[in-house]
């Protein structure tokens, strides 16, 4: 296979199939993601988003069809899993810090362990990172010492510290009261704004519109439509995302 | 209803024991050793009382034979540590195995964990006793296998599986997010285990863990039926060689079990304050 080059999609899903046993839940999916793009995937609860961004960094494995991250294909059975997620960050809607350390030591773990960096450069790394995401004075805080807004801006932290192509974030903002929402928001709109490749997956319609380059709406396992965020908050034609829309917006 | 606006199916806080205020399971207290270290010297008086004049008096007698029993109940504590020791190294590489992708690993964990687990632990030590040799033989040196080592043995059997069903139930215990965590962040498999799931269940293996020991410290006196010296054999000695005096029985046994208690008893509150502890802060 020819090395890929940036004029190629760092991201690209053609006919993914996945079931879990009887229930298909995604079923075709498709689409590209250019470097430096945001692309939000929106849709009702169990239309298979977060199964979507599971499948891209191999947490779970596809039935049939095919995503290539930087080219690599993902679905591959001689894949080296720790390579590609050296190259893809995710972040959870619950966070899912580390709660036995702190702040600071959940952004420095994995360079430390798993890329084996030098100590002094990945902590003046996390400092950055700390200071970057707002929580500069809550370095030494352990996870259960703050707010949900905070754990996910430390977690945001933690899968920057990895250097990654590409962000997923699943549902992020979900499990946040609406104002901490904000904070979390801005970190993201921030990462993007300095050229991040990221795939979000969304409710917040506002959000998506404003950062978005791209938005994609699934239900029941296939995408239904998409386009730039204008055009589809404006025109969207099918009877199933306008029902969506109507009642999220 | 009497309760005005409170839901029918929400009660109100404290309401749930007839006494009002949250249960509490019952734990030990220093005034249960009392009542024994009471029964104890009820059991010295009355055989004060039913002994023939001229004889030693009970007191004096426990007193003179007190370095002797202390050292068989030093070796019942040798015996607890070491057993837990072997029990709990071997216990969380078996706990390891129940866990492990492999389904041959798997297997043979699971085998020898309900093996183990389910078999009385007096059998157990028979089973050791008689299929162990009494020494080995290595290159024309030999190796002396006595039956305390062979009792310790015989105990930390039952301890690693004990330990391996805490060690898997505190692994399994900890939210799965913290697995897809680790793997988002490229950490393998074993290097999340030992880094971020083991670190995070020793706190919720301890309590379980220090009753286990108790409950081992206590069933050491078992090796005295294996013809192991402890504690309680040389109880039974000691009665011979004061004549097999009736009324020696009851303040001699009373002293075994008050040496237990004393020891086990602060292991008791200690685990009760950490599950408390533990508790509000996961």
């Amino acid at each position: 296979m020819a090395a890929w080059t940036p004029d190629q999609p760092l991201l690209r899903l053609a006919d993914v199939h996945k079931s879990f046993g009887a229930v298909e839940v995604l079923k075709g999916v498709g689409f590209d993601v250019m470097k430096g793009e945001v692309v939000c995937i929106i849709g009702p609860s169990g239309s298979g988003k977060s199964t979507i961004l599971r499948c891209i960094n191999a947490l779970v494995p596809i039935d049939r069809g095919s995503i290539l991250v930087e080219g690599q294909e993902v679905n591959d059975p001689r894949l080296d899993k720790l390579a590609l997620r050296r190259k893809v960050g995710m972040v959870f809607q619950q966070y899912n810090l580390f709660p036995h350390k702190t702040a600071l030591q959940n952004v420095m773990m994995a360079p430390l362990q798993v890329l084996k960096q030098d100590k002094a450069e990945v902590e003046a790394r996390a400092h950055r990172l700390m200071a970057k995401v707002r929580l500069q004075d809550k370095e030494q805080s352990y996870p259960g010492e703050l707010s949900g807004g905070q754990q996910q801006r430390v977690a945001i932290a933690r899968s920057l510290a990895m250097n990654p192509e590409l962000m997923l974030f699943d549902e992020v903002t979900a499990a946040l009261d609406p104002e901490t929402v904000k904070e979390v928001l801005v970190t993201i709109r921030e990462l993007a704004e300095e050229g991040m490749t990221c795939v979000l997956v969304t409710h917040e319609m506002g959000f998506a519109r404003e950062v978005g380059d791209h938005i994609y709406f699934t239900d029941r396992g296939v995408i239904v439509e998409h386009g730039p965020p204008k055009e589809f908050f404006a025109r969207a034609s099918d009877p199933r995302t306008r029902q969506f829309l109507d009642q999220i917006l | 209803m009497s309760g005005g606006r409170i839901l029918p199916v929400i009660l109100p806080p404290g309401a749930r024991g007839a006494t009002g205020g949250p249960w509490r399971a019952p734990t030990l207290r220093a005034r249960h050793g009392a009542v024994l270290v009471l029964a104890l010297l009820l059991a010295v008086g009355a055989a004060e009382a039913a002994a023939e004049p001229g004889r030693p008096s009970i007191l004096g007698t426990l007193w003179r034979w007190t370095p002797l029993l202390l050292e068989g109940f030093v070796f019942n504590i040798a015996i607890s540590l070491l057993a837990m020791a072997i029990g709990t190294v071997a216990g969380l590489a078996v706990g390891l195995g129940l866990i492990s992708p492999n389904p041959g690993v798997r297997g043979v964990s699971w085998c020898l964990t309900q093996l183990f687990r389910n078999a009385p632990w007096l059998v157990l030590l028979f089973f050791v006793m008689f299929l162990l040799p009494f020494e080995f033989r290595v290159g024309g040196v030999t190796i002396p296998f006595p039956g305390w080592i062979k009792a310790t043995l015989g105990f930390a059997l039952p301890v690693m599986a004990n330990t391996a069903e805490i060690v898997r139930g505190a692994i399994q215990s900890i939210p799965y997010g913290q697995w897809e965590a680790a793997e988002s962040l490229a950490f393998s498999r074993r290097r999340t285990l030992w880094t971020i799931i083991l670190p995070q269940c020793v706190k919720r293996m301890l309590p379980p863990w220090m009753n286990l020991y108790s409950l081992v410290a206590m069933a050491t006196v078992q090796a005295s039926v294996v013809g192991v010296t402890e504690m309680l054999t040389l109880v039974s000695e000691v009665h011979a060689a004061e004549g097999g005096r009736p009324e020696l029985l009851a303040p001699l046994y009373g002293y075994a079990l008050l040496c237990f208690f004393l020891y086990c008893y602060p292991i008791g509150r200690l685990t009760a304050r950490l599950e408390r502890r533990f508790q509000v802060r996961i």
